[in-house]
Order: C-alpha cells, then structure tokens, then sequence
C-alpha cells in the first residue's frame, strides 16, 4: 500500500514536473507575467506591462509593442498567450517558440486609456535599453526634454551599461537634465548638471535653463544664468552659420543662372532678354527625360538628371546658336534693340512651351541621392542643395578652364577685350559671337537641371531668376567670371542675412535699392573691365 | 516771337496729329452724348472708355519716346511713373467713397479696415483733396524719377545698365506694393470707386468729360514735348543720345539735360496713370510689372521713335491689335504675336512705322528732285560750255 502510495507521489510529481515544463508560464515573473494577460482584466494587464518592462528579458520589447498593436492574443481556457509577428508568423509570447496558428478560442487582449499610457511609458523605458543605438539616443533624448525624476534609476544602470560615445553623452545629458530639475538634488550636483546642458548648448538646453523654477540657490542660479548667456551666444554664432549657408545656397543657385548671361553679356555686349527661358528649357529637358524614363526604364531613375545635364546643355545650346545666327547677328552695335527682340524671343519661348506641356506646373522628382538632409552641428544642410553648390562649383571651374587654356577660349577673350583687334588678327569673330551665344545659352539649360530640384517647373521659371541674374551681372562686373561669383556669392548671403531682419520681400527690395545705390560708386560693377573696352 | 515758335514746333505731321487727336476728343464724347443709342455713329460707353485707355497709354508712349527716341534713355521702369500717377489719383479716389464702403467707416478705406488699420497712414492725409492728389499725381513720380536720375546720371549710369536700374526700380515697387503693411491695399490694389469731384465715376456724362479730358491732356503733353524737341534744348537732347562723351567734351552738363527731361517725361507718365485709373476702375500692384514697361516700350519702337506722332500712333495700333486678338479665338496666339511683333519691329522696321513712312517719303521726294535734276541736266548736255567742263 505505501509502495502503491510511493509510486502514486511519484507519478505524481513527475506529472507535475512534466506540468511544470510544459508551461513554462510559471518557470518566472516573465513568464507569469505574460499569462497574466489571459486573464482579460485591465489591472492584472496593468501589473503585467510594469512586470514585463522591467523583466529585462529579450522578448519584452515584441510583447509590449505587440500588445499596443492588437497583435497580441491570449485562450482564456490554456491561459496561453500568443503573438502574432507583423510578418505574420505566430509565436507562444512566454516562450518565443513558434505556433502553427492562433486557436480559436482566444481573442485579442483588450485595452483601455490607462493601460495604452502606462505601455507608452514601459516602451519609453524599454528603449533605453534597446540594442539599438539610435534608439536608445532617441529616447534618451526624450527623457532630455521630459526630465521624469522617476527615470533617473534607469537612466543610470543603462549609463552603466552603455558602451556607445554618442549613446553615453545622451545618457550623461539626460541623467543632468533629470538632476537638474531633481528637488532633492545637492547644489553640487546641479552645478555640475548646469555644466553639462551648457555643453550640449542648443535650443532644447536653452529651454531646459530658462525654465527652471525660481527656488534655486544662489550658485544654481548664477550658474545657471551664465550658461543661458553662453548658449545664447552659441545659437547666434550658429545661427549666423545657417544663414551663411542658405546665402552660399541661394548664391549657387543665382551664381548659376547668372553665368551664362555673364558670358553672353561680358563678351558680345548682348543683353539677352530670353536668357531666362533658357534657363525654363533646361528645366523642361530634364522634365522630358524623367518622363521617358519612368515610362520606360524606371531603374534608371537615379541616373535621370546625368543624362539631362549633357541634353539640356546640347538643346539650349543650339537654340541660342540658331537665336544668334537669325535674330542677334542682326543687332550688334545696338544694344537696346537686341532688349527689346530678345525679350519678344523670350514671350514666344514661353508661350510655345505653355502650348506644348501646358501652364501648370509639371513634376520633376529628385533623385534618391539627392533627398534628405543630414545635420552639421546645428545647421541642417539639404543633399540638393549641398549637390547644387557642387554642381555650380564644377560648372564655374570648368568654363573658367575653359575659358583659359583652350583655343575657342582665349578667341573668346580676345574678342571681349578687342574685337577689332581680334578681327584683324584673324580670328572669325562671327563664329566666335555663335559659339559664345551658344555656350551661354547652353549653360542656362543645365542651370535649369538644377533648378527644375529646387523650384516650380513652369512656363514662367525664367521670369522669376531674369531680374536677379542681371542684378548679378550688373553687380559683379561686366566681363569677368570672377566677379559674376563674387556678386552671386555677396547677392545670395546679404540677402539670407537681410531676411530675418526685414523679412524676405523686403529684405529683396533692399538689395535691390543698395545695388542702385551701389551703381553710382562704381557703374561698372565690382570687378571693372579696364581700357578701351568701357566706353562702347 | 510767337508765331515762329508755332510754325517750329507744329510741323505738318504734328499738326495733322493735334487736329486729329482735338477731332476725337471733341465728336467722340459728343457723340456718346447727344445721338440716341439706336443711331450707328452712336459711340457706346464701353467703347469711350476703351479708346480713353488707349488715349492715356498714347500720353505714357510719348513720356518714352521723349526720353528714349531723343534722348537715348531707354527706361524700362516708365510702368512705375504710370502706376504712381494712377495710386495718387486712386487715393482721392478711394477717399471720396467716405462712409459708402462696404464697412462704412467715413474716414478708413474698406480694405484698411479689414486689415486693422485704427488710423490712417500719415501718407494718405491730403488725398481727399482734389488738388493735393492732382499735384501729388506729378510730384510722386516726379520725385521719385529725380531722385533715381540724379543718383544714375551723375555717376553716368547708362545704355543698357540704365534699362536693367529702371527694370529693378519698377520691380522693387512690384514687391513693396504687393505687401499688405505698405498701405496701398496689397495685392488687390485700389478699387470700387464711387465719384470723383462729386460726379458719378460710372455716368455716361462723367466718362465723356474724363474721356475728353485724356485727350486735352494728350494735345498738351504732345505741344510741350514738340516745343522741347525742336527748342534748342533738344537740339542738345539729340546730341545727347548721339554722342553723349561729345557733347560732355563741348561744356554742355550732359547730366542736368538728362535729369530734366527724365523728370519731365516720368511727370508726364504720371498724369497718363491718374487719368487712366478712374476710366478703368481699378489700380493695382500689376501695373509695376517689369513686362508692362517694356509692353510700352515697344509701342514707341512700333509706331517710330524719335517721331512722337509714332510714339502715340504706336500705342493705339498695339493696344487695339490686342484688345481684338485677347477676346477672340485666337487668344492663345496672343503672346507669340506680340513677340514676334517685338522681334520683327527691331530686325526690319527699326525706325518703325512713321519713321519709316518719313524715310520713304523723303526718299520719294529726294528722288523726283533728282529726277528733277537729271532732266535738267539733260537739258544742259547740249549746252557747249558744261560739255567742254565735263
């Protein structure tokens, strides 16, 4: 009978132990945890997601998003907790083991208001410790800006722990924001916070400074004060950096609409009127050929504007060559004329296109290269920008190179400084005149390339750079390329620099006054062709 | 002393030009007035109201043509002059709505109101005066065409750096005028007009006088500028446009000739906008539009420059042309006819349409006196004595 009643216990525990094995729900608080879902009731999901958070166990990240996602299911009968992956596969949420599918019996575990904010908090938590990197940085961050006293254990066994640069300095920062706003926090220690925000040195510490309560004592809030006074200081000299870029941006970009018109003005004398349609046309080409491209060879897609630059150069390029033989030829020698024919050329170019793609703004897209941003201490710099800058950079190196050690180049400079002379010397000025209309025009075409990137693709995109880029010419100096950039460059900054003072129009309507102003001292521009050559 | 400086300055294109111009000035209001709508010779109002606009962009095109066909300043900045003229004239305008606006406010304009203004500008006092506004009319743009050519022609600002200066003069004006905060009712400009000196802007009788008025104003802006041109100070203005080093190296201030006649002919485009706006109904910051100057400018280049007569001539053919091709099918056609009028008018017509009826008539008239001569000559060959010379 013992014997029987030995064997029954052992039968028993085995059962048991096989139980135990089996459900593993009550191998540990992680595992009891999660059953606790199973239950269908909202304070013993509660005490749960705080279990489950702090567990520390790999799985808790998937539950806890899963369970905010209705991905999360549980059998009331089994008391098993299933989750659904979002790629669909199911998996046994204690254990991590993979399942055929969801039984039928279960039902999706249940929300409300309290729970929803209390996994938001636990995900915060969470991410601290996430083997992420960038999400650990992130929601260091957010702890930056919420500064939760509760926080501060975490926040100081993940600093522990952390072993990323970038990681610790968010953790450091974090745990002084936490101790800064700390009440029970020794003096000391708040100092130290202080010095710590004043490094870091941006808006968000500037925040975190100036609204400190006022019960501080005298050395948190000298300190304090003086660190607002030293970010201040930091934020305009980053400030003067941002608006120092966008007036490089804005100086490429009239840098490079203006170019062309340097060369056909520096060298024929030619005001072309029309130069900013051909700025529109290189926009157009490069509309056409994204067209083709996506129509036909979507891959392609990132390659689209290489193979714009070449076509929009030969298409305008050839247009100014067949303008110049048929209408500006006839003109030379009368420089208000050539105006006035010009800008009739440019009411007929605008309309044809408006004819032919219609008057609304057609879409050009940027390359993947050429999307995006990225941060540079506190200034945000756009990759189309940035490339632009590039883009006008090379263009501006290649014509000067050109313009220097090539045969059609030094023709071209000897018939700015001296046609006559040139003619005498045997260089066929008439052809030179072509070529030089054709390459202004042609580098318009590949300025619109770029600014099909930056702006509108319409009928009237010359109209708008027109007036800007003869600014440019006028201010710069009339024949030399050098001061056509350092006029575009001067334009595009004391113009980013004026508009948060006097706002953008007018901010524009000052420069506009100061170049007249500017004129009179010196009414050849700033880099003045010298001899002969001014009085025409 | 009079009468030779009648005969110099109404040569007998200019005075064929005055006869025509006081001929419509006088039958056309008439007309409008005394005939009965049924009748064929009936001018309607729209129609008067029309030909006042052509009337008042044929002043605007003689303000150019005084400075650009003599003296060789092309502005491209004129639509400026034009529009501060009309914005002067649409001030007293807009004044004398009083309480009849939409908000009813006796002394803030409805669009003033709606932007919060609580009290008027210190630039609109005066406007509810006629007088003030009529002076204002000449004074606004005068000063500003003073200012801007003293600051140009002293530093010797010229050719084609002058177009591209009055280009981005009328543009900052565009921008300033466009802005809300300016004053000036932003973009939607100055409008809704009820009367002006008392009369109904809208009556029959009102448009007629303004309409005879435009054309008053055109037979005086025409005499003054005739007197100029063949007065010895335009002698100089020619010169000017001709060899302005030349005429600097002989003592002449090249620079005060320039800044005169600048002023004059801005005075001018101002009066032309203040009697447009009140037969048009509305001013707004599109009249700055760098394209309306050139527009005008090639009006001058159409009808020939350096001609006057041409100059007005000009803007009533190009203005007509495209009131009829802007409101029939062939619309979309428009812009490319106006710029192959641009295009063409320079390449093959560049003394445009009167200089070019002068050059062959004086041509013609050249060649009967050398016909003339040749039969004289002719005539003479049998003459021993010129045989024995030849």
């Amino acid at each position: 009978m013992t014997d029987l009643l030995h064997r029954f216990r052992a039968i028993a525990l085995a059962f048991l132990l096989t139980a135990a094995t089996a459900i593993p729900a009550f191998a540990g608080p992680f595992e009891d945890a999660v059953a606790k879902f199973a239950n269908d009731d909202f304070s013993d999901s509660d005490e749960a997601v705080g279990i489950i958070a702090t567990s520390g166990n790999p799985q808790a990240f998937a539950v806890i998003t899963a369970l905010q996602e209705g991905r999360l299911s549980a059998d009331p009968d089994s008391k098993k907790v299933y989750l659904t992956g979002t790629d669909g596969k199911v998996t046994d949420a204690a254990t991590g083991e993979a399942v055929a599918e969801v039984p039928a019996s279960a039902a999706a575990v249940r929300l409300n208001n309290r729970l929803r904010r209390n996994i938001e908090s636990a995900l915060g938590g969470l991410t601290l410790m996430s083997p992420d990197p960038a999400k650990r940085i992130a929601s260091a961050q957010s702890v930056f800006k919420s500064h939760e006293t509760a926080m501060l254990p975490v926040i100081e066994t993940a600093l522990e722990k952390e072993t990323n640069k970038t990681a610790k300095q968010a953790f450091t920062e974090a745990r002084a924001a936490i101790l800064l706003y700390k009440e029970d926090a020794t003096e000391a220690e708040k100092i130290e916070s202080i010095a710590v925000i004043k490094s870091r040195g941006d808006q968000d510490a500037l925040a975190l400074l100036t609204s400190l309560p006022a019960d501080q004592t005298v050395g948190v809030a000298r300190s304090a004060a003086s660190a607002v006074t030293a970010i201040n200081s930091r934020q305009t000299l980053w400030s003067i950096g941002q608006n120092a870029w966008y007036g490089l941006s804005l100086g490429s970009v009239l840098l490079l609409a203006a170019i062309g018109l340097a060369i056909t003005f520096g060298v024929m004398g030619v005001i072309n009127m029309a130069h900013g349609e051909m700025v529109m046309i290189g926009a157009y080409v490069t509309f056409v050929v994204q067209d083709v491209i996506r129509t036909s060879y979507p891959g392609l897609f990132d390659y689209s504007l290489l193979m714009a630059v070449p076509l929009a150069f030969i298409v305008a390029g050839l247009l100014g060559i067949v303008i110049e033989r048929t209408i500006i030829r006839f003109l030379y020698g009368r420089p208000l004329e050539t105006l006035l024919a010009t800008w009739g050329l440019s009411l007929v170019l605008q309309q044809a296109v408006r004819t032919m793609f219609g008057p609304t703004n057609r879409e050009v897209g940027n390359p993947s290269w050429m999307s995006g941003a990225f941060e540079l201490g506190q200034i945000t710099i756009t990759y189309n920008r940035l490339w632009i800058l590039c883009f006008t950079m090379a263009v501006f190196a290649i014509l000067l190179a050109m313009l220097r050690y090539t045969s059609i180049g030094l023709e071209m400079r000897a018939v700015t400084q001296n046609r006559r002379m040139a003619a005498s010397m045997g260089i066929a000025t008439s052809r030179v005149d072509a070529l030089t209309f054709g390459l202004g025009s042609g580098i318009a075409g590949i300025a619109g390339v770029a600014l099909s990137q930056i702006d509108n693709v319409s009928p009237n995109l010359g109209q708008s750079y027109i007036i800007d880029s003869f600014m440019v010419v006028v201010f710069g100096g009339v024949g030399n390329l050098w001061g056509t950039l350092v006029g575009a460059l001067s334009l595009g900054i004391a113009n980013k620099f004026l508009e948060p003072v006097a706002g953008a129009v007018l901010g524009k309507i000052a420069i506009l006054v100061l170049i007249i102003l500017f004129i009179q001292k010196r009414p050849r521009g700033l880099f003045a062709l010298k001899g002969r050559a001014i009085e025409a | 002393m009079t009468p030779h400086f009648l005969t110099r300055t109404l040569d007998r294109s200019a005075t064929i030009f005055l006869l025509v111009v006081a001929a419509v000035g006088i039958l056309i209001p008439l007309s409008n007035l005394l005939l009965p709508a049924d009748s064929p010779l009936q001018v309607p109002t729209y129609l008067m109201a029309l030909f006042g606009k052509y009337v008042c962009y044929a002043i605007l095109a003689l303000s150019i043509d005084l400075i650009w066909g003599y003296c060789g300043i092309l502005s491209l900045g004129h639509g400026a002059f034009f529009a501060l003229g009309g914005y002067a004239m649409g001030m007293y305008l807009m004044r004398q709505i009083g309480s009849r606006g939409v908000y009813g406010n006796p002394i803030l304009p409805d669009f003033m109101v709606f932007l919060n203004y609580k009290a008027l500008p210190w630039y609109w006092y005066g406007f509810d005066m006629f007088w003030f506004a009529a002076a204002m009319v000449l004074i606004a743009p005068g000063i500003l065409a003073f200012v801007f050519g003293w600051l140009t022609f002293r530093s010797r600002v010229s050719g084609v750096y002058l177009s591209i200066i009055t280009q981005a003069m009328t543009y900052a004006l565009l921008l300033a005028f466009f802005r809300n905060d300016f004053g000036f009712g932003g973009n939607n400009g100055l409008t809704d007009f009820k009367d002006i000196l008392g009369f109904n802007i809208q009556a029959d009788g009102t448009r007629a006088a303004l309409f005879a008025l435009s054309c008053l104003a055109l037979i005086i802006g025409f005499f003054v500028c005739r007197a100029i041109v063949t007065s010895k100070l335009g002698k100089v203005l020619i010169a000017v446009r001709d060899a302005e080093s030349r005429t600097r190296f002989l003592g002449y201030r090249v620079e005060s000739y320039k800044l005169f006649v600048f002023t004059l002919s801005a005075c001018m485009a101002g009066v032309a906008g203040a009697l447009y706006v009140p037969q048009v109904g509305i001013i707004n910051p599109g009249e700055f539009a760098p394209a309306n100057s050139i527009e005008a400018v090639i009006w001058v280049a159409v009808g020939g420059r350096g001609t006057l007569v041409g100059a007005a001539l000009g803007a009533v053919v190009v203005n007509y042309a495209k009131t009829v091709f802007t409101s029939g099918a062939l619309a979309p056609y428009w812009l490319f006819m106006l710029g192959a009028l641009f295009i063409l008018v320079t390449l093959l017509l560049p003394k445009g349409i009167i200089g070019t009826f002068n050059a062959w008539s004086e041509s013609r008239k050249a060649r009967n006196n050398a016909n003339a001569d040749s039969a004289a000559a002719e005539d003479g060959v049998t003459k021993p004595h010129l045989a024995e010379k030849a």
